[in-house]
């Protein structure tokens, strides 16, 4: 009876793990999950880490029902007596015994580690893979294409990676002002963007669709919504999206109000929009924001709506961002509304 | 041996005033006096802790909450890691060396008496310096508040660009102060150990208790020094134009982050070696057999104090080190759970064959074996640097290290507050009472921390005020909370049990346990001086050679 409960407890939560784990309906595909790899990375993590979980197992096994055996065996009986068990002081042999067997056992665990850590890390650079600087900024993603010339922001796009062809992405990780991680657990281990020290990591994914993650490194109040969408398309739609980021701006004639307040009001200190004398880099790039599902690193849909909510008062969706409250007036924010309409 | 004639008169301590007896308190250099400081201290700040804990929970209890704010949230968990590790644990497990290791060696205080209290103030100073921060944190020009960079204060968070205001050198002050509390006192420990063992008791003949303590002092002294010079260099950085943190000068990130896991993982140690020597204390009176093999108890001990201290950058494996020194950290960390489970093995081995009591005590120590297995092998999870990519600053994270905390660290606590509660006040604890706290404490204990894990695997990062509903991570959350409200209930159980025995419990005697050290053979609570005369010890056992002389263990030592 003794630690029933516990048991008990212990085996539900187990249980429901599992089923939380391994079980999770096809409707959620998005819900991020370590045990659910879609990309070489995180495939060599998950077999890896299946190993380890056998061996810690077994230990478990082993373990647990020694000391339920010893306190069911040895617990004192009811109508006990006064006299003291015989008196044992150790063993050698037993002692040597289980010394050298968790020896053994970190041996065997340190070789698979230590392979899985050298093929992650030290794998080489194919010529046709994709390049990505991502810097890390309070409270949200850039993420810069050197090669292609993009810069977008909070939606990662990536090519899908045929294993006859792989086209991995290899991400140069900075940060612009404190620490954070880059995490999607389908695609691969996080991997922190630290001030004056680039990382890098990299994913090749083997299914088109959208991976959630978010900032895994504490970086300062609104580090709960610092989302982050990897967007991994075919060969042909990553193409195409990369030539329509490569244009500048389009400069759609009907919305010359809202462009003149948007060049006039400050929002320009902070945000680039190419093209027009926008350059601003503290905050995302614009060239292209209709192109975007979210805003605000993922926290909200791309909506006319919020985009007036988040001009007008960012904290009411994300208290402690850095985009100031414009305060504009009804007819400058329509007519910014309409401007920021065209960045497609 | 000592003798009811030595306790204190009731009589004369009834005729002094409140404010006399208060006086003798703040005053005093007697190490249990010191020792039952150290541990109300903790006690109250356990409780703080405790609240902080559960205005996080409710935030989290559901999706897009908004029980406090986003800076509200960051300061609770930064307080409630600041204080747990350094204002309840530390001071809990030094109150607990003070009180009883110059009882088990025989000797009649510390070998220095002023240190130690010293020692304390400053402790207990550094406590209410990081609590002022809530009143003083943004210094004249506006309302207080407490820092909020997280307890591992990584840089640059630190810097003035992004913790303007004085909370951040709050933080650092209490640590730097309570640190030198803490090295005064493992010096104590040290000399205390060596110089003031009775006659007879050789190193090799001394209780468990006191040899773990030692490594422990050991560990407070290597580990401390390099927290309290970054601290330094943290104060140069934000007063003296220093770069040693200052990313936008510079300076590295990740000198902090290595100078405060020096320190922070071999602390790990240091919280948790004075548990085992808590369980190695226990776990044979109540099995009735003298600990299985204590050579090798006291060999890993030792090893498991110069193994931890090459263990830490295991907190880094995903700040972007090469595969070299991730491998070097990997192997060191599956190392140090050699020792480790010797431990778990040699406690086993002297239940095994015993006559097990489950006295309230030993239902904690019991409770501890199960858990701190489970901490252990999360932690080879862990320390496996490939799955560590994938887990480590996530819910699992938090979920382990609670486990090693909570379910390790605070359940052995708990046994040593049962088991030696009658030594301390003289009064037995209400055993109901303290069989309700031990089951209300493992439900809600396994129901907060074992599905706790889940969250993490499921890709939800830790030190976040909110989340996204429909990641999975809803009704965990749900249960967590819930989980941690029964452990609160449980703590209140707790609480009331020392308060009320300590008026209405049953007089202990003695020896109530029927126990072997030398602690046992004074009075409860034993006089200023502990023994009217010094003892002489001719095994690890005094007080079974006194009570078997047909079959004393110097036959056999």
């Amino acid at each position: 009876m003794s630690k029933a409960a516990g048991i008990a407890v212990l085996l539900a939560g187990f249980l429901l793990a599992t089923r939380l784990c391994f079980g999770t309906p096809a409707a959620s595909s998005q819900t991020p999950n370590i045990f659910k790899p879609e990309s070489t990375p995180a495939d060599w993590i998950f077999h890896l880490s299946l190993f380890v979980l056998a061996i810690t197992g077994l230990i478990f096994l082993l373990v647990f029902s020694l000391i339920v055996y010893a306190i069911v065996k040895y617990r004192k009986r009811d109508g006990g007596e006064h006299s003291e068990p015989p008196q044992v002081y150790g063993s050698n042999q037993v002692e040597l015994a289980w010394t050298v067997i968790p020896v053994l056992i970190v041996l065997i665990l340190f070789l698979a580690t230590a392979r899985v850590i050298h093929s992650v890390q030290d794998a080489p650079q194919p010529p046709q893979s994709v390049q990505v600087t991502a810097i890390g900024h309070q409270f949200w993603w850039e993420f810069r294409y050197p090669t292609l010339g993009i810069v977008t922001a909070n939606e990662l796009h990536v090519p899908v990676s045929d294993p006859s062809h792989p086209t991995p992405t290899f991400l140069t990780l900075l940060s612009a002002d404190t620490d954070h991680s880059f995490w999607v657990p389908s695609l691969a281990g996080k991997t922190d963007l630290i001030p004056n020290h680039p990382n890098k990591m990299w994913i090749d994914p083997r299914e088109t669709g959208v991976y959630l993650g978010q900032c895994a490194q504490y970086c300062g109040v609104e580090h709960a919504k610092m989302l982050l969408r990897v967007y991994v398309d075919s060969q042909e739609q990553f193409e195409q999206w990369a030539k329509e980021q490569e244009a500048e701006a389009s400069s759609d004639s009907s919305a010359e109000a809202g462009r003149r307040v948007f060049e006039s009001t400050g929002c320009i200190n902070c945000h680039a929009v190419r093209g027009t004398v926008a350059d601003g880099r503290f905050g995302p790039d614009l060239t292209h924001l209709m192109s975007r599902d979210t805003i605000a690193a993922g926290i909200a849909p791309n909506t006319p709506e919020y985009l007036r909510k988040w001009i007008q008062d960012p904290d009411s969706i994300k208290e402690g961002s850095l985009m100031p409250a414009m305060k504009l007036n009804d007819d400058d924010l329509d007519a910014l509304i309409a401007y920021l309409g065209t960045l497609r | 041996m000592a003798s009811d004639s030595i306790a204190i008169n009731p009589a004369d301590v009834a005729t002094r005033s409140v404010s006399e007896r208060l006086h003798d308190w703040v005053v005093t250099v007697d190490h249990k006096k010191l020792g039952i400081m150290y541990i109300v201290y903790a006690l109250i700040f356990l409780v703080i802790g405790g609240i902080e804990a559960t205005v996080m929970r409710i935030q989290l209890m559901r999706p897009h909450n908004d029980f406090v704010s986003p800076q509200v949230f960051n300061r609770m968990f930064t307080m409630h890691g600041t204080t747990m590790i350094f204002f309840v644990v530390i001071p809990v497990m030094f109150g607990f060396a003070n009180y009883l290791v110059p009882l088990m060696i025989g000797a009649r205080d510390m070998a220095f008496p002023r240190l130690n209290a010293f020692s304390f103030w400053l402790t207990a100073f550094g406590g209410l310096l990081l609590y002022f921060s809530f009143v003083g944190g943004s210094g004249l020009y506006g309302a207080g508040n407490a820092p909020d960079m997280g307890w591992w204060a990584y840089a640059p968070l630190t810097a003035r660009a992004f913790s303007p205001g004085h909370s951040a050198d709050y933080w650092t002050l209490a640590l730097l102060v309570s640190g030198f509390g803490s090295v005064g006192t493992a010096i104590n420990i040290i000399a205390t150990v060596i110089c003031m063992r009775c006659p007879g008791m050789t190193l090799s003949r001394m209780p468990l208790f006191a040899w773990l303590n030692l490594v422990m002092a050991f560990m407070v002294i290597l580990a401390i020094c390099p927290l309290t010079a970054a601290q330094v260099m943290l104060c140069v950085d934000r007063y003296l134009g220093g770069h040693f943190f200052d990313t936008q000068a510079g300076g590295s990130a990740v000198l902090w982050m290595h100078f405060f896991w020096i320190f922070g993982h071999p602390e790990v140690y240091v919280l948790v070696i004075p548990a085992f020597a808590f369980l190695s204390e226990i776990i044979p009176v109540f099995s009735r057999k003298p600990i299985f093999g204590y050579p090798v108890m006291v060999a890993a001990t030792v090893c498991i104090g110069f193994v931890s201290l090459s263990v830490w950058a295991h907190h880094m494996f995903t700040v972007g080190m090469n595969s070299y020194a991730n491998s070097f950290f990997a192997i060191t960390t599956f190392a140090v759970g050699v020792p480790t489970g010797i431990k778990i093995f040699n406690w086993l081995g002297t239940m095994w064959g015993g006559r097990i009591q489950f006295k309230v005590p030993m239902l904690f120590c019991i409770g501890f074996l199960f858990q701190f297995l489970i901490a252990g092998l999360t932690g080879i999870m862990l320390g496996t640097a490939p799955f560590n990519w994938q887990l480590s600053g996530s819910y699992f994270v938090v979920a382990h290290f609670h486990y090693v905390i909570v379910g390790g660290i605070l359940f052995a606590l708990f046994g040593a507050f049962y088991y030696w509660y009658p030594k301390i006040t003289g009064r037995m604890f209400n055993e109901t009472l303290g069989k309700l706290h031990f089951w209300l404490f493992v439900i809600g204990f396994h129901l907060t921390f074992d599905l706790m894990h889940i969250p993490g695997l499921l890709g939800m990062p830790r030190r976040i005020y909110t989340y996204e509903p429909g990641r999975g991570w809803d009704t965990l959350n749900f249960l967590v909370t819930i989980g941690a409200f029964v452990q609160g209930v449980a703590i209140l159980v707790f609480v009331a049990n020392l308060i009320i025995s300590c008026f209405q419990g049953a007089q202990a005697g003695n020896d109530p346990w029927d126990a072997w050290t030398l602690e046992w053979s004074t009075s409860s609570p034993p006089p200023a001086y502990n023994f009217a005369q010094i003892p002489v010890v001719e095994s690890r056992r005094p007080l079974w050679d006194i009570k078997h002389p047909e079959d004393p263990d110097w036959k056999y030592e």
